[in-house]
Order: structure tokens, then sequence, then C-alpha cells
């Protein structure tokens, strides 16, 4: 039977959309919404039956030092690591871009070492930075006592843990947003850089403010959104080299997620907390789509 | 007036620029001509001060610019690509230059907006820029982003922008390349009245020869990085200076026809009247020029017939199995293809060029006749 023109059209657009679609229903939607019904319930993991508990999962959640303690961390770490990763991947990208006319191989090694981190596994990275930030063994500390200083437990006291943590998270997300960053920077064209010089606008400062910046705007929102949603989603460091302690100091919701869910098979509640999480990223999400993306495409 | 005094400009092992020297009178229309590579968009980047020469100077107005940046020398430059801006409207597109030289920093921020002194500096250049896009004509266009404009509404807005500063040169970088056939002719007759109404030198680069021909006062023909001829459109066509100008220059393709090795002219042209030269050459001949005429010197037979309107385009297989290209008015009828027909040409119009070195023998002419 030969189909018409427009139903084989039809067949191969189902065809081609399909089966990620199906797989995307099953892995992401349902899940979600079976952890969303959850969250209103007391089910434990292993148990044979649960209550609907309504709202008591979130109530605890606002009540609970611990699960506050989760959110604001969560909310503070990303508060240094997003700025502080995007600014610095920028800086790399345009001190590499410039070097990079000059002397090409030097900037490809200094590239390939800051995009190291990216490439390596964090697991595995996290027990070098253990090693480097041990109290009395580390590196760090030993070239401080060299100094005659005598250097804090990076991991191990309470007030320093999480900024520790941001600093290996910006470490990590830095190679990252540089190589994003460098290539945007490639993707300007050289017309506009010449006709800013003729301008008036050639000095470094106006240049970037007149050229650079401006024609970096997706490029920026694209690297914002990644490493808010990388921000948000910290796990691997935590889990590695403090386990959200001490007392909770470097707690963060993913960590608080797993723990609920997994250690003490608290399903209903890490559920609850899942959806705090997802709502935050869809939000980092929302905003990219509703707002920014107007304001950073000229056409 | 400027004066390109013997520059050279190389990167790395390629000689991009090799000891150009030009001049261009003040006010007047100058166009580089040349195929891709040649160079010629290199040396407007020298005049713009956005390259810097390896040998040789550039002076304007008698005043050498070598050490000077882009914004002391005040040229304007109108890109292939346009190089609008895509983040700003079409308005600050225009008032950047303005706002970069005239403003200070205070001025350009949002605070030039509260103080009464920094709101009178903006609302002069604003005016400005109204004026300028008027003259131009895209007033109704200010409030929008390039990226909602034509290509042809693009290029005004790059000249309004190179306009609106009133600098001393125009360099003009293949600004009709990217617009359609009916609107490139529309903009060459508005750039040249630009021209005209500013008095300012203008330095057109354009790959075509058309363009350069019929916008410019003078011509630099180049190729390989050097001049091979600088002239009036009517020097370069009628005394190209060697055989590779010859080639480039002319709506038609010119045709060449080399004579034997032992020297002296191709025996198809021995009833022409051009003195045969001792050495070995190559004639050049106009399809233009080379028209069917009873008693023409030239035979051959008829093989092909292109009808364009007010011309016809012939193809002639002469004895020898060259091909010869002709021309003849609209009206001509022709006969059947394959037969004999007869061609003319005024000795005047056939170019002698020495076979090895591809310049121009001038010696040719000398007492020759018409015959045609």
């Amino acid at each position: 039977m030969r189909l018409s023109r427009k139903s084989r059209s039809v067949l191969t657009d189902i065809w081609l959309v399909g089966p990620a679609t199906c797989a995307m229903i099953v892995l992401i939607f349902i899940p979600v919404i079976i952890v969303a019904l959850m969250s209103f319930t007391d089910y434990q993991f292993g148990a044979r039956s649960f209550n609907w508990v309504g709202w008591q999962n979130y109530i605890v959640m606002l009540t609970d030092p611990t699960a506050r303690h989760a959110v604001t961390n969560t909310l503070v770490y990303a508060a240094i690591v997003i700025p502080a990763s995007i600014f610095l991947g920028l800086i790399v990208a345009l001190g590499l871009h410039h070097l990079a006319l000059k002397t090409p191989r030097f900037a490809s090694g200094l590239r390939a070492a800051y995009f190291l981190p990216v490439a390596a596994t964090l697991v595995a990275m996290a027990v070098v930075w253990q090693m480097l930030l041990h109290p009395s063994l580390g590196l760090l500390n030993q070239l401080l006592a060299a100094m005659g200083q005598q250097g804090p437990a990076w991991l191990s006291d309470r007030g320093l843990v999480l900024y520790t943590l941001a600093v290996i998270g910006i470490w990590q997300s830095v190679g990252y947003n540089m190589v994003l960053f460098l290539a945007g920077l490639a993707a300007i064209p050289s017309d506009l850089y010449d006709a800013a010089e003729l301008d008036g606008a050639g000095s470094g400062w106006n240049r970037f403010w007149t050229v650079t910046w401006p024609m970096l705007g997706p490029t920026t929102l694209f690297v914002t959104v990644i490493t808010a949603t990388g921000a948000f989603r910290v796990f691997e460091t935590v889990a590695t080299l403090t386990k959200g302690g001490p007392a909770f100091a470097s707690d963060v919701l993913v960590y608080a997620m797993y723990r609920e869910g997994f250690v003490y098979f608290k399903a209903g509640y890490s559920s609850a907390l899942t959806i705090v999480f997802f709502l935050l990223v869809l939000l980092v999400t929302a905003l990219k789509f509703g707002i920014l993306e107007k304001k950073v495409h000229y056409k | 007036m400027i004066e390109i005094d013997a520059v050279t400009r190389c990167f790395g092992e390629n000689t991009v620029l090799d000891n150009v020297s030009l001049v261009a009178e003040e006010g007047s229309f100058l166009a580089l001509l040349g195929p891709s590579g040649c160079g010629k968009s290199t040396l407007l980047r020298l005049i713009a001060g956005l390259d810097d020469p390896d040998a040789g100077c550039v002076r304007i107005k008698g005043r050498d610019i070598s050490g000077l940046s882009a914004v002391e020398r005040n040229v304007a430059m109108v890109f292939q690509s346009y190089a609008l801006y895509p983040h700003l409207s079409v308005a600050e597109n225009i008032g950047l230059p303005l706002a970069m030289r005239e403003l200070s920093r205070i001025d350009r921020s949002p605070l030039g907006r509260v103080f009464p002194a920094s709101r009178q500096r903006r609302s002069d250049t604003q005016a400005r820029v109204k004026k300028v896009a008027a003259s131009v004509g895209i007033s109704d266009l200010l409030d929008r982003k390039p990226g909602a404009l034509s290509g042809g509404q693009k290029q005004r807005v790059a000249l309004a922008r190179a306009l609106v500063r009133d600098p001393s040169v125009f360099l003009l970088d293949e600004p009709l390349s990217n617009l359609d056939a009916k609107l490139r002719v529309q903009m060459r007759a508005e750039i040249v009245a630009l021209n005209r109404a500013t008095g300012r030198t203008f330095i057109h680069v354009t790959h075509d020869q058309v363009e350069a021909m019929s916008m410019a006062d003078r011509v630099a023909v180049m190729l390989g990085g050097r001049v091979a001829q600088f002239g009036t459109p009517r020097e370069l066509y009628e005394t190209p200076s060697s055989r590779d100008v010859a080639a480039f220059v002319g709506t038609h393709p010119i045709t060449f026809v080399s004579g034997p090795k032992s020297g002296g002219l191709h025996p198809i042209f021995h009833g022409v009247g051009v003195p045969s030269p001792s050495g070995p050459v190559v004639i050049g001949i106009r399809p233009e020029h080379l028209t069917p005429a009873p008693q023409g010197p030239i035979t051959g037979r008829l093989h092909n017939i292109e009808y364009q309107g007010a011309e016809v385009l012939l193809d002639v297989i002469c004895d020898t199995g060259i091909t010869l290209r002709a021309t003849a008015t609209g009206d001509w009828q022709p006969p059947t293809p394959g037969s004999e027909i007869h061609l003319a040409c005024a000795p005047v119009h056939m170019h002698v060029f020495d076979a090895d070195s591809g310049a121009r023998l001038e010696a040719g002419h000398k007492g020759a006749a018409s015959c045609a």
C-alpha cells in the first residue's frame, strides 16, 4: 500500500522525534510525577504501605534546622561559585585569546591545563584535594608553615569548609567556562573590532564594552545557566570530602537528598527535597528562556 | 591629498604589498582594483591605521601619519560586512563615533541623562545623527536594530556612521559587493554623489572592474601586491600597460592571440595594418573592437552566435584553428553558422604585448593607418 506524501512525512517526523521523546517521558517526566506524588507521603524504602501526609514533608523542611541548613548552604555555595567561575572563566579566556596571537603553543598548553579539571574524574580529583588540604600533612599547610603561618583545617573547620568546597567548585568549572568563552570570542567578527578602532573605541576598556561584551551575550547566558545548574547540583566533592560535615556545615541539597533517601530510607522526605531542588533549577532555566534570551540575541 | 610612498608589507614569507606608490588628489575618487588576494584590502588597512607597513610611509596632506592611531588620522571606513554593532540601534550606531570622540565617560553613562551640561552635549550629537540619517534617507529607521534591516539599509547606516564625524578620507572596502545588482547600480551613483558633495577624498577597494571604471577618477590596478597600472579609467581601457591589466579591464574578456615563436604577428593579422614587431608577441583584441565587415582583412567561419539585445557576440574560428570573439550591433543579420565571415579592426585597438614579459609594446602603432 502506498501512503500519501503527507502521511509519509508525518511518519518520518514521528520516527525522528519518537525515540528521544519516549526516553524523556519514561526517564524524566514520569519519575518527576512519581517523585512529586511521593513528596506528599511518608513512604519509606522497603515499606509495604504509606500514608498521605499532605504538606508535612515541606513543613519539616522549613522548620527543621538541618534541612534549612542544606538549602542555605546550597544558595551560599551557588552565590560564590556562579559569579566567580564566570568572571574567572571570562578573564582567563580573554587572556588566552590574546596570548594565542603571540605564542600559540604556550597558550594551547595553558588551555589544556585549565581544561584538565573538566576532563578528569571529580571523585579522583577530590582525593587529590583532600591530600593537598590535609591539616598537617597537606602541601598547602606545609607551605604556610614554611612561611611561619599556622594553616587552618580547611575541610573540618565549620566556618571554613563551605568556602573551601566553593573554591574547589570554582577550580572545576573555570576551565569549562573558559572553553565556552574562547569559542564565543573566536566567533566575533574582526571587522567589528576594526570598526570600533576607527570609531574611537579602540582602547582596551572601550573595545570590551563596545564589542566584546555585547557580542559575548549569548555565550555568557549559556555559561551562566550551565554554571548555575552545576552549582546547585554540587554533590561529588561533598560526598567524597566531608559527607556534609562537620555538623552539617557543608550539607547541601543534593547530598541531603541522597542521605535522607538512601541512607535513612526516608523516600517521602527525600522526594520533597528533590522537588525543591527541581524548582530551583527550573527557575534558572525559565529565567533564561523567559527574560534573558530576548536581551542577548539582537535579531 | 594622500600619498602612498613605496609601501611594503609582508606577512611572514608572503609579501602582500611590494613597493606600492600611489597618489590621490584632494577630493578625488581613487579605486583600487584587483582580484582577491592582490593586497588591495591590506593597503586600505594601512591607510586606515589598522595595520602598519614594514617599509615606506603614508602621508595625508603632506604629513607622515605612520605613528598615528586610526582615530588621530580621522579616516572613516565602510566595510564589506558593514560591521554594524548588532546590540545598538541605528541611531546609536551612527552616533558612536561622536560619543567616543566628543563625550566624556560620564556623558555616555546613564548619569549623562541627569547633568544639564551632559544632556546638552548628548542632544547636540543626537541632532547631528538625525541630520546625517536624513541625508542618506534612513530617518525612519533610527530606532531599529541592524538585525531588522535589509542589506541596502545596513549599507546606508554604515555610510551615515562614516559621514557623521566629517572625516578627511573615506575608505570603502568592497561596500557594494553584498548588494543585489539593481541596488548596486543605484548605490554606485549615490557614493559618487557623496564624493562630490563632501569634497573629501574617497578610496574605494573593489574587484569589480565595472565599479572601478564607472565610479573613480583614477584607478590603480593591483596584481600580485604591485600596482600594475595607475591611471584614468580611459587610460586603463585604451592603453593597458600589460597583458594582465588588459585581461582584467573591460566588460567582455579580451582575446589573446600569440604570434609565432620566431617573432612577428600571427598570420591572421597580417592584413590589418599593424607593423610586424621583430620579437615574439601576443596580440590582445577586445571583442567590441572586432566587427564584421564585408572587406575585412580577417577571415574565418562563424561558429556560434550569442544574441544579447543591444549587441550580438560572435565566435569566429579562423583558418589556423584560432577562435576570435567579435561583436556586432543588435540589428545585424547574422549569416548561418558555418559560413565564411570577414572581420575588421582598427589598428589602434590592437594591443601588442611582449610574449615573455607581457609588457605593452607601443611602437607597433606608429604610422599604421586604419584599414577598417
